[in-house]
């Protein structure tokens, strides 16, 4: 799109080779560092993030800078991304699941441009996701780094508006106050109604927003042998849940966690444990299931899993 | 009545820079004692239970309760965890203005509720069936428990705000001005209410006030303040019927006769 953001070395006119991945300059007169950010604030980012895994779910304040992408559409998790990538890393970003979306195209592309590192969109190569509003179907494994972009940090700001009293609550563990939430929403509805952004505990402590994922994801938290790394631009925090810790969905005895998927199966692949996106057909109400994870949905259709409408999409492009 | 007190406040002082709040308070509340402050706006009264409390660190002195029947503690010393945890277990505060002390956008079972669920109630069919039964006993309609308080009468948040403070059964209650703002016949059936309340759970009540029936009817001792100092204490019939500081004389000639 334009020579700024290419590698330095594509605008030598010299002998010099035309992209050299060892080359990641860091002065800063000719070309972006890499990965967009300078060292000072990836540094002063990794050393919040060191904090937040030190202490899991607490929220650390961080000097959240501007990043050439509007408020909300991940500027936290961009540059916590930006403070773990190394060239060696293969990046995959994510929106409500899918690969193709804007907002993960653009990020995906970004990190390609400013870094110069490989991207992917299956999970298992990838070392570092970044996420909007998912967790990937299939299971993490060691090594790899989930990022989240979060829009409020705060899983009490709606019931508590003073930040000072947040934190303190935050700091005595006092969390009845979210137990009210759940109570209402049982009063009103007859069962928890909070289907996104369901409140976390994180290792007995801190109680933690888990940014806007589903509640069908909340149990792939807990126990998860990913490190998971959320980013809140605007509301300038990062928080963290370290590899192999226990988190778990608030709820009451006798209205336990539950965690909510559309009924059916993937009309395309078939799958009947993947979180489904309804996709409304015609006029007349004709709706169908598909899975939300669009990796996992291909990958299965690679290997041989069909659904009810397979050929939907095939005969069209054919 | 126990040898030793419930609650007991010595040489309390609390000054905003030059303004005086309320100089060299000391008195000893026993347990099931309900405690009148009376005076006229600006005297201290509120500085005073704001103190007590702890919503406000006085400048001097000490406030010292008796935690669990084994002596009495500094409720100044005490860490703020623990000052918190009494705050919201033995102790209750109801505002003046309901508003304050309930949360307007949830329903009145969720604030009922609130308390319970802040020390670690964590069944619903539990948490619903208290609220429903102290609606009951503040004789408000349990067929609006999923009603906002903001559809509630003046009243009707007062007697709310009182089943949310003493679902927890605390053993000391604030009480800042509960009737202020409310018309006489409502007035007088929250005394009732709150009359037999305190009956009933033995409760220990610090109530401030600028209205000299509300004493009469609730409270056994009282103390009228008059810029920041204690004029004049004893039992509230002694004190009503024969008051001794010119102050108190003027404040008791001062209540129209119907």
């Amino acid at each position: 799109m334009t020579e700024q953001i290419t590698t330095p070395s594509a605008n030598d006119t010299n002998d010099a080779p035309k992209h050299n991945p060892e080359a990641h300059n860091l002065d800063a007169t000719d070309s972006y560092n890499f990965a967009y950010l300078d060292e000072q604030t990836k540094r002063m980012i990794r050393r919040a993030l060191l904090k937040a895994l030190a202490i899991p779910g607490y929220q650390v304040p961080f000097a959240s800078r501007e990043m050439p992408m509007p408020y909300g559409w991940g500027t936290g998790g961009v540059q916590v991304t930006a403070a773990c990538l190394t060239p060696d890393d293969c990046v995959k970003v994510i929106d409500q699941g899918a690969d193709d979306t804007t907002n993960a195209v653009s990020i995906r592309s970004f990190f390609a441009r400013t870094a110069g590192v490989r991207t992917t969109e299956a999970t298992d190569e990838a070392s570092l996701i970044q996420t909007r509003h998912r967790i990937p179907e299939t299971e993490l494994t060691e090594g790899q780094l989930l990022v989240y972009q979060v829009p409020i940090p705060e899983p009490l700001r709606f019931l508590e508006p003073r930040e000072t009293e947040t934190r303190k609550m935050h700091a005595l563990s006092e969390y009845g106050l979210m137990h009210v939430k759940l109570y209402e929403d049982i009063s009103q509805h007859g069962h928890i109604a909070t289907a996104y952004a369901y409140p976390v505990n994180v290792e007995g402590h801190y109680v933690m927003d888990p940014s806007p994922i589903p509640k069908f994801d909340n149990p792939k938290m807990s126990n998860c042998a990913a490190i998971q790394l959320f980013g809140a631009g605007r509301e300038q925090r990062i928080y963290a849940i370290p590899p192999y810790c226990h988190v778990k969905s608030l709820d009451f005895e006798d209205y336990p966690f539950d965690r909510l998927r559309a009924p059916g199966a993937c009309a395309l692949c078939g799958a009947d444990d993947s979180y489904l996106d309804e996709v409304i057909m015609d006029d007349e109400g004709t709706r169908m299931y598909v899975c939300s994870d669009t990796d996992f949905c291909s990958t299965r259709r690679e290997q041989g899993h069909v659904g009810d409408q397979s050929g939907l999409f095939d005969s069209e492009e054919g | 009545m126990q040898k030793t007190p419930l609650f007991s406040v010595s040489d309390l002082s609390k000054s905003y820079g030059a303004q005086l709040g309320c100089r060299d308070v000391s008195f000893d509340l026993h347990s099931g004692e309900i405690m009148g402050i009376v005076g006229e706006s600006g005297s201290g009264k509120s500085t005073l239970l704001n103190c007590l409390a702890g919503h406000l660190a006085p400048d001097r002195g000490d406030v010292c309760f008796d935690v669990d029947g084994t002596g009495l503690v500094s409720t100044l010393a005490m860490s703020e965890p623990e000052r918190r945890l009494l705050a919201r277990t033995q102790w209750a505060y109801v505002h003046q203005n309901p508003r304050d002390g309930l949360r307007m956008s949830v329903s009145a079972g969720g604030n009922i509720g609130e308390r319970l669920m802040n020390v670690g109630a964590r069944h619903y069919g539990n948490i619903r069936q208290d609220a429903s039964s102290w609606m009951d006993r503040v004789e408000l309609s349990t067929g609006r428990i999923d009603d906002r308080p903001a559809t509630f009468s003046g009243g009707m948040q007062q007697r709310l705000q009182i089943a949310r403070n003493l679902v927890t059964g605390p053993r000391l209650v604030f009480m800042d001005e509960p009737t202020g703002g409310l018309d006489v016949s409502v007035q007088a059936r929250l005394l009732d209410l709150l009359r037999s309340l305190v009956q009933d759970l033995g409760l220990s009540v610090i109530i401030v006030t600028h209205d000299l029936a509300v004493v009469r009817m609730l409270a056994h001792r009282m103390m009228v303040m008059q810029h920041g100092h204690v004029v004049e204490t004893g039992l509230a019939d002694q004190v009503l019927d024969d008051p001794q500081h010119p102050y108190t004389q003027l404040l008791v000639s001062s209540v129209l006769q119907v």
